[in-house]
């Protein structure tokens, strides 16, 4: 992990409830904790001039949608984030998914979901209850787009994604 | 179950199993209910394997559809490339069995709207519809549906063996689970406990993995030994067998369940577990005059070779021993994280505005 996403990370909220979506009252305690910590991620992110995404869910807090994007010399890339709370939440992260990057990359599973196993689960097994979704999108998105975008700009498969 | 020897007899040389005294009771395979999820390159051989050996009903879920890129694995054939694997395993277990029952689900079980449908189908999988399915086999390729299939068995108190090939290929594990009895998925991760290979290295569908026939073969085939040793009541059923290809390196043990598991249903069912030992436990000390808690060494009368049994730490040192680094971690992360905690308090505002202000910040 590099220092400036070690930083970043040392300055969210960590969660303390243990709680998935079938867990209703407490799911709602959770999901305050984890809108918290999104509204404190997106706060530091302007505050470093580094905002990369943009989220949003349903009323049920299971679904979620929004954008992230990666600029690479000068260009910016971006790309549709959609993904679910699975229901052993938050025994095991979210998926997350970049549907539109399907088959543009071999760090993928089926659907676009980003290949988060190697570097991010792991770490989150260590830290149940403690980390939430943006804990998710900082450490294993952010570092998945630093390190797959160069490789797909190198290949030429994002031309259509430049903004 | 035909019980006839000849070459027209599909079920002879099972038969031939109860004629040698080997498996007395063979035939009794006809009332269970067992569920494969998970149609891979584990859960498919494993389900044929079940047809072949006249299970009474198999309950299938899987929620994939089947791709040229399987066919390095057993069962599927190219012409059934598009076809979902539930609808596509359904006919050839079918047609190789009619004796066997076959329901097949199409559907993702670790999404939070399939999960009461999950339940609902293993609650009432037996051959009549009146009560659970007999075992549950794991046979899927990701950690989120492992712990789906581990909370929905604590919750039902399902018996399910767990099984997993790594992302190289070359090793894999089967693991039984009896609520309460043995450990859990949520206890300790199987994987940590065998060999500290880690979790993450778990094969799963997608461009990031290798697969081999053999190696999925090899565990799809210690997977419904062992399940039929248990629903048959024959020989002994292993808690937990490693396959390590490379030096073709079989490990077994025991791992005890986790007093501090994070599930509240595994806690549940070892208090049970605990209590209806001790039950057990009392009448048989009425029954017996003499009775000793200790357990006598053995003293061999020989040992012409000084074999000693030497302890190898893993039923409760080894384990014990990954929870308490986990346990570390995890007061290491809290210390972290301390300072932050007055801004989570400070907050108290309602989910709604929550989510208004995220969105907001767009």
């Amino acid at each position: 992990m590099d220092d400036h996403t070690k930083n970043t990370v040392q300055k969210l909220p960590l969660l303390s409830i243990r709680a998935g979506p079938r867990d209703k009252d407490k799911w709602n305690e959770r999901l305050q904790e984890e809108l918290n910590a999104l509204i404190r991620y997106v706060q530091v992110n302007k505050e470093q001039d580094n905002d990369w995404f943009y989220i949003d869910c349903d009323e049920t807090g299971v679904l979620w949608n929004g954008k992230c994007w990666y600029y690479l010399e000068n260009v910016r890339y971006e790309f549709e984030l959609t993904f679910e709370i699975p229901v052993s939440y938050p025994t095991t992260p979210p998926e997350l998914v970049l549907p539109e990057l399907q088959g543009k990359t071999a760090k993928m599973y089926r659907g676009g979901k980003i290949c988060q196993t190697v570097h991010f689960q792991p770490l989150w097994l260590r830290n149940v209850p403690r980390f939430g979704i943006a804990h998710c999108l900082a450490l294993s998105l952010g570092p998945w787009l630093a390190a797959e975008v160069p490789e797909m700009v190198g290949r030429g498969v994002l031309t259509s994604f430049a903004r | 179950m035909n019980e006839e020897i000849s070459a027209d007899n599909p079920y002879s040389r099972l038969v031939a199993l109860k004629k040698l005294g080997v498996v007395q009771n063979f035939d009794t395979i006809r009332q269970f209910s067992v569920a494969v999820v998970g149609l891979g390159g584990i859960g498919s051989v494993a389900a044929e394997m079940l047809v072949r050996c006249g299970i009474g009903k198999l309950v299938l879920f899987d929620y994939d559809t089947v791709e040229l890129a399987n066919m390095n694995r057993l069962f599927y054939k190219p012409e059934q490339r598009g076809k979902t694997k539930v609808q596509a395993a359904k006919e050839t277990l079918e047609a190789i069995n009619p004796d066997v029952v076959v329901h097949g689900y199409h559907f993702d079980i670790t999404l939070v709207r399939s999960y009461d449908h999950f339940v609902q189908v293993l609650k009432t999988g037996s051959l009549d519809d009146s009560s659970a399915v007999h075992l549950v086999l794991s046979c899927v390729d990701n950690y989120n549906a492992r712990s789906t299939i581990n909370m929905v068995c604590n919750e039902l108190r399902l018996t399910w063996f767990e099984s997993g090939v790594s992302e190289d290929a070359l090793s894999g594990h089967i693991q039984f689970m009896i609520p309460g009895v043995f450990a859990c998925y949520s206890c300790v991760p199987p994987l940590l406990v065998a060999s500290g290979v880690d979790e993450s290295t778990l094969k799963r569908e997608g461009v990031c993995a290798a697969s081999l026939p053999t190696t999925m073969g090899i565990i799809a085939g210690l997977l419904v030994q062992n399940s039929l040793k248990y629903l048959l009541g024959f020989g002994q059923v292993s808690n937990y067998i490693g396959y390590n290809a490379w030096t073709d390196y079989f490990s077994t043990m025991t791992v005890k369940p986790n007093d501090s598991c994070p599930d509240s249903n595994c806690l549940h069912w070892q208090k049970v577990y605990q209590m209806e030992q001790l039950k057990k436990q009392s009448s048989e000390e009425c029954d017996e005059t003499v009775h000793s808690n200790v357990e006598a060494p053995i003293v061999h009368e020989d040992n012409e070779w000084s074999i000693q049994v030497v302890d190898d730490g893993f039923e409760n040192g080894e384990q014990s021993s990954h929870v308490m680094e986990d346990k570390q971690k995890v007061a290491e992360e809290e210390q972290v994280g301390e300072s932050y905690n007055d801004v989570l308090s400070q907050e108290s505002l309602e989910t709604q505005q929550l989510v208004k202000q995220l969105r907001s910040m767009r």
